[in-house]
């Protein structure tokens, strides 16, 4: 629970089912704020009182688990290097893929729980043969199943979302309000949990060095120089201070960062078109569907952030070349902008959560034809 | 009802101080008012000190109420130390154990932080009791450099009674003025306040059956402190505020109580925290008491670490099973912490954070010692179970599937 309205009613429906259930808190951090200051940060002693006080009115117990070290090490650490890596990670992703539907589940099944109830928007369905599916939330617009497309079906199996059905977020801080939980109109957190402020650049650029580079255009030229790779995104427009002009006088974009050699490469709107996708670090949420093992191309739709479009695709399983291991092709239909590297692309069939990649290249036809 | 092994958070509310309580509660009376109603309530807190002072070996105006043992250990290292610097400046040296409550222990650290006091931490031995020849050594590097010394009578944690005697002896002998935190002791143990020597004294109610949120410093009639509440003079004009008369009377009534029983009391507790500690070692060979051997602990502390699992992890399933039993030690926003008193014990912190205290008090009986043994060796074994949990994953995560080469075709 993270001190949030979410967690809190999806507590309180648990308890309602019939569920024994006892609220954690996760102490990502071992040195919480003191009190909250403008954006949320991890963790903070009112988070904590929140979560604490929804568990007074629903009467259950209450703990807070120390995972700071884990979280440290498999979330914060590796937010850092893989930005160090010129990629872009989603570290959400990776705490419910490590933390909160790994570490914090084994600890709870071997304490003799059977699952983990989350407030996350998201519903899974069960089969005849008790296979589990994971699907999206009843309400798209509130719908989190993108941050929960890394769970294999053995933590969809240990895994429960009260809210799936709810057709509102409206809905969800009424039923708080009615319930009494004090937490029905707190404000919802949207920044990463453990850069409170929300400034991200300002938080890398204190844990990654920087060193000045080139800055080259699509065909290697250079046309300006960077105050550190990293510091840039795909897609990125502003802030690239260049010297010199393209041919056609029209503004230039972030093409590509390449950390190993400290270059970032700009170029037209037109080659952030993306229309193919490698994905490495594959994984299905649930029993993978039949052209998986087959390897045949099947239809789906593709979405690359937690808050994007889904957009259709076609997509198949390959053997990578160099070393053998899965990786996932998947061919847009129509060319998608704002696809970076470390990004994860995750893949549906309708409602249908089918599984997700780590995005390892993403390929423009028109940029690889120059 | 749950069986409660927690007498050291809190004990229930003796008899004798809820009818106390109850009486003065439905009477009107302001203690310092002058006409009948205040006459009244006055005398009823006269009452209760000169009980109070009887039951703790001191003498009535030795009594300050305050709020309770926090504040009592507040207003006692803070006046001490203020009164005491303020007579010569050069006396910054605050000698504190290194086994002391927080109310002791991070009211030193505040005076090192914004007072410019020079802490010295006195390190314990292996059974968390105070190291004389250290306390020796340091009272005769420059006495008059020094403020005062804090120890507390009986520790909360691991319930390791402290040599409080010959600490007063070796101070005093150098001229400087000791504190006690006898929070735990008082009501368990033989305290006299008047026999120990000691300069203040810190009690509190609710840890022998009074209400929360009363206490008393017990403070030599000599000893000089300055005030940390200001206001209407109340209480020697060291502790100012409107006396709280029915909390004081229960907390009297408690006293009393205690003070009555505690013979035959401290002997029927300890001989069950013996039971209770053969019981566990019984049952569960790897539990290591910490702490002092029998009688030289509080009668009603058994304190164990239980190795390769979390302490927090034991309690949640003690409680679940129906017995409430403790880590020992505060948390910060409930982000468990190793103990401070384990590590100053020389325990490392994996080992003390399998920290699980139980701790007996005048409503324990055999059943409870019972309760808890028949659910420790399943509790343990399955804390133990998630305590190796999530070093590792055993679950199958996509990260496993992709090391594993799994993800299909």
């Amino acid at each position: 629970m993270s001190g949030g309205v979410d967690s809190a009613v999806a507590a309180a429906r648990a308890v309602e089912a019939g569920h024994d259930v006892v609220g954690v808190h996760l102490a990502l951090s071992r040195m919480p704020g003191t009190l909250r200051t403008g954006s949320r940060g991890c963790c903070t002693i009112e988070d904590s009182r929140d979560a604490w006080r929804a568990c007074d009115v629903l009467g259950i117990p209450y703990y807070v688990w120390d995972f700071s070290e884990r979280f440290k090490e498999d979330v914060v650490q590796d937010f850092i290097d893989e930005y160090a890596a010129g990629r872009t990670p989603n570290p959400c992703m990776r705490c419910n893929e490590r933390i909160k539907f790994a570490a914090l589940l084994e600890k709870a099944i071997a304490l003799g729980f059977d699952a983990v109830c989350t407030g996350h928007y998201a519903k899974v369905i069960e089969d005849a043969d008790g296979n589990r599916e994971l699907h999206r939330a009843a309400d798209w617009a509130k719908d989190q199943s993108y941050v929960l497309g890394v769970l294999t079906h053995e933590q969809l199996k240990h895994s429960m979302f009260p809210l799936a059905d709810t057709p509102s977020k409206a809905e969800v801080r009424a039923e708080a309000e009615r319930r009494g939980l004090s937490v029905a109109n707190k404000p919802d957190s949207h920044d990463i949990c453990f850069i409170p402020d929300g400034d991200t650049a300002g938080w890398l650029a204190e844990k990654i060095d920087m060193a000045t580079g080139d800055i080259v255009d699509e065909t290697g030229a250079k046309v300006g120089e960077h105050p550190g790779a990293n510091a840039f995104t795909v897609g990125q427009r502003r802030g690239l201070k260049l010297g010199t002009p393209a041919a056609d006088g029209k503004p230039r974009f972030v093409l590509e960062i390449r950390p190993k050699e400290n270059k970032v490469v700009v170029g037209p709107e037109a080659l952030l078109a993306i229309d193919e996708i490698r994905g490495i670090k594959v994984s299905w949420a649930g029993l993978p569907i039949a052209e998986v093992d087959t390897g045949e191309e099947f239809d789906c739709y593709a979405q690359v952030r937690a808050h994007g479009d889904p957009v259709p695709a076609t997509a198949r399983m390959e053997r990578g070349e160099s070393d053998g291991a899965a990786q996932l092709v998947v061919t847009l239909t129509n060319p998608l902008r704002g696809v970076a590297p470390g990004q994860t692309v995750v893949l549906y069939q309708g409602s249908r959560v089918l599984g997700q990649a780590t995005i390892d290249a993403a390929r423009s036809l028109q940029r690889a034809a120059l | 009802m749950p069986v409660y092994l927690d007498h050291a958070a809190t004990t229930p509310l003796s008899p004798e101080a809820l009818a106390a309580l109850t009486r003065e509660l439905a009477r009107t009376g302001n203690p310092s008012s002058l006409h009948g109603s205040g006459r009244r309530a006055r005398r009823a807190v006269e009452d209760a000190r000169e009980a109070l002072a009887a039951a703790a070996g001191a003498h009535p105006s030795e009594v300050i109420f305050t709020s309770g043992g926090t504040e009592s250990d507040n207003l006692a290292v803070k006046g001490l130390y203020w009164a005491r610097a303020g007579e010569k400046p050069e006396r910054r040296r605050i000698l504190c154990s290194a086994v002391e409550h927080h109310a002791v222990m991070d009211t030193v650290e505040w005076l090192e932080r914004h007072e410019g006091a020079d802490v010295t931490w006195l390190p314990v031995d292996s059974d968390g009791a105070v190291d004389l020849a250290v306390l020796e050594a340091e009272l005769a590097r420059d006495p008059d450099s020094i403020a005062l010394v804090t120890v507390m009578w009986a520790n909360n944690e691991v319930g390791t009674i402290q040599p409080i005697h010959r600490v007063v002896e070796l101070a005093h002998a150098a001229g400087v003025p000791v504190h006690s935190d006898a929070v735990q002791a008082f009501g368990s143990l033989p305290v006299d306040f008047k026999a120990s020597g000691l300069d203040a004294m810190s009690i509190s109610g609710h840890k022998i059956g009074g209400p929360v949120g009363v206490g008393a410093l017990l403070l030599g009639r000599s000893v000089k402190l300055t005030p940390v509440q200001h206001g209407g003079g109340q209480e020697r004009d060291v502790r100012s505020g409107t006396l709280d008369t029915a909390s004081i009377a229960a907390f009297a009534a408690a006293a009393e109580n205690a003070a009555v029983h505690l013979g035959t009391e401290s002997a029927r507790i300890a001989a069950l925290r013996d039971r209770l500690i053969d019981g566990v070692r019984d049952r569960v060979p790897e539990a290591v008491l910490r702490g002092a051997p029998r009688n030289g602990r509080l009668p009603g502390n058994a304190h164990f670490t239980f190795p390769g699992c979390e302490g927090d992890s034991l309690l949640f399933l003690l409680d679940l099973a129906g017995v409430e039993s403790s880590t020992g030690s505060a948390c910060t926003a409930g982000v468990p912490r190793p103990s401070h008193v384990l590590l100053a014990m020389g325990l490392d912190e994996e080992t003390a954070r399998g920290a699980q205290r139980f701790t007996l008090g005048h409503s324990s009986k055999d059943a409870d010692v019972d309760a808890l043994l028949a659910a420790l060796p399943d509790a343990y074994a399955r804390a133990r179970q998630a305590g190796m949990a999530g070093h590792e994953s055993s679950i199958q995560t996509a990260g496993t599937v992709a090391r594993q080469g799994l993800g299909g075709r």
